[in-house]
């Protein structure tokens, strides 16, 4: 037997930390010109705790989107059905939610999720299933069936629970502020932040350290392979799509906590952001989603700030910027 | 452990395109045969309608005793059949462990059968860890054939595994599937350097025109210069 050995000239493999480092500076060059370090600290937890509920919505689209090469535009529907179906275990447990104990607030804020993700999940399946799978392969039908579908989840939605706008609070203990030096910081924003950074850490578990992960990363790289290696991708397709959707669900119970209130096209109008976000950050890549969803947020809290009237096309321009500096987003995906 | 193939009348359309008209071969266990032929001949378009990546439109294709001519590319590998496409499609973002673990479908990789492998690929062991696409395209090929040997195969169908590599890197490869197919392993291989075809062929079938026009043994068919230039439109002697 011979050998072949022809490892001496490999090349070292480039790490990319730049892209993961913008937000940071981002932030430091916004610093100087907020001036007051408390405002600083307030604007960049709101951004942070915006950023990882946008990450949390738009994760899921970004792999179905870079796996299933799936243009969906019904994803917002997913949102706003979580953000209902939240409305529907705050309402029978107000008590519970309005209870000083951690334990109650924890139970009906977890329930929530919970059963968001359930729904959501399960809604998921029947998307994918009914409208999903006759236009596998062809953009323009999805573009057109994926927006079919949200008007029509969206007209559902209102004709089940109204046209009126639902107010949802936080539970008790999640309300309200407490400050730390001179900023004040929303306690609600925190437990966001925390919610959506176990979600990451959890999608980058599942995808770095279990067979799925890896099956779910190499198909977005080349789902014909996969298959040739005699794994049923359609199988992969239909688990990755009910997942997108049941984080999409998640991110919308967080976001109507967040702003207070909940009605049908919430989703459609975070929709934008969240297409945004998986451009800015890579199609099919859960890392340059996190990094995209905190960076557009600290820039919208930033621009808001320092100038009101360019925080409208803050998004927009830093899509431009972004795309000029690396075409294929921040941590593009080989292969696509 | 090997099982043999058989084509009988298999057409396969891509788009408004008739590319496979009626391709009737068979490929013997155990044994390797070589399917060559011209640019744009249909060899490739064949290993792909026999994976179950392109339909075949109409024909029957028995692996064994099993029709698999409609069963999805999944099916097709879960029946015994690996395959090393052109194009290598190893998993650039995933390293080599992880491109070989994907690969071996039945739990973990069997450590003495990937000792064996690196006894032909010791580039796969010192990069054991790296990004697959930070490798060179020899090592890439290492890769994508160590995907298709991690576990025993009763088919490989292997598109190309020379192209665009070094002299001193083919010849290991040769040794590989040559040890490949002194375990038993039925082997189909589209090849356009024919010092590998002569080197590895048992059997050979020659493709024109999304047909087959040549069947035979693949000593007979290089020792015959004229028949070489009247099918492939090259002479052995000119491919030494």
């Amino acid at each position: 037997m011979s050998a072949v050995d022809v490892g001496a000239a490999l090349p070292r493999a480039k790490i990319e930390i730049l892209p993961a480092l913008t937000p940071l500076i981002v932030a430091l060059i916004a610093a100087p010109f907020i001036g007051s370090a408390s405002t600083f600290v307030t604007l960049t937890l709101a951004g942070l705790a915006m950023g990882m509920m946008i990450f949390t919505m738009a994760s899921g689209l970004t792999l179905a989107f870079g796996m299933m090469d799936v243009l969906n535009f019904g994803h917002g529907a997913f949102i706003s059905l979580g953000a209902y179906v939240a409305t529907l275990v705050f309402l029978p447990l107000t008590a519970w939610a309005q209870s000083d104990s951690l334990v109650l607030n924890l139970a009906v804020f977890g329930l929530a999720l919970a059963a968001a993700v359930v729904v959501c999940g399960a809604f998921g399946f029947v998307f994918e299933r009914v409208l999903i799978v006759p236009v596998y392969g062809q953009h323009l039908k999805q573009i057109l069936i994926t927006i079919g579908g949200s008007i029509v989840a969206e007209q559902l939605l209102y004709a089940i629970f109204g046209p009126e706008q639902i107010p949802i609070a936080p539970p008790a203990l999640f309300r309200g502020s407490f400050t730390f030096g001179d900023a004040a910081i929303e306690k609600y924003r925190i437990v966001a932040m925390i919610v959506g950074f176990v979600v990451f850490v959890a999608q980058m578990v599942v995808l770095n350290r279990t067979k799925i992960g890896l099956l779910i990363r190499a198909g977005v790289e080349n789902r014909e392979m996969v298959e040739a290696l005699g794994y049923r991708i359609d199988r992969l397709f239909v688990g990755v799509f009910m997942a997108g959707s049941a984080l999409a669900g998640l991110g919308g119970v967080l976001w109507a906590l967040y702003r207070g209130q909940v009605h049908a096209s919430m989703g459609g109008e975070l929709l934008v952001l969240v297409f945004i976000v998986i451009i800015i950050g890579g199609l099919g890549s859960v890392g340059g989603c996190f990094t995209g969803a905190i960076l557009v947020a600290l820039i919208s809290n930033y621009a808001g700030f320092l100038a009101p009237k360019l925080a409208l096309v803050s998004n927009i321009l830093l899509m431009v910027v972004v795309l000029l500096w690396r075409p294929r987003g921040l941590y593009p995906v080989s292969g696509r | 452990m090997s099982a043999g193939l058989v084509l009988q009348g298999v057409h396969t359309h891509i788009g408004r395109y008739h590319i496979l008209q009626g391709v009737d071969f068979d490929v013997p266990p155990g044994k390797t045969t070589m399917l060559l032929g011209r640019n744009g001949a249909g060899k490739t378009t064949c290993l792909r309608t026999i994976m179950g990546l392109w339909k075949a439109s109409k024909g029957t294709i028995r692996f064994g005793e099993a029709a698999i001519e409609a069963l999805p590319a999944s099916a097709v590998a879960r029946s015994g059949v690996a395959y090393v496409p052109e194009t290598m499609a190893i998993f650039s973002d995933l390293s080599v462990r992880e491109n070989l673990l994907l690969a071996a479908r039945e739990g973990p990789i069997d450590d003495k059968r990937l000792e064996w492998i690196f006894t032909f690929f010791p580039a796969l062991k010192k990069f054991w860890l790296s990004r697959a696409g930070s490798l060179s395209g020899g090592q890439k090929q290492m890769v994508s054939i160590a995907r298709a040997i991690i576990e025993p195969r009763r088919l490989l169908l292997i598109d190309e595994p020379t192209k665009g590599l070094a002299p001193a890197i083919i010849g290991g490869l040769i040794e590989c599937l040559r040890e490949i197919k002194r375990g038993g392993v039925t082997i189909l291989l589209v090849e356009q350097n024919f010092r590998v075809a002569r080197e590895l062929g048992d059997e050979v079938r020659v493709m024109d025109n999304g047909r087959i026009v040549h069947v035979g043994a693949m000593a007979e068919l290089a020792a015959d210069s004229r028949l070489q230039g009247q099918l492939l439109g090259l002479s052995l002697d000119s491919h030494q």
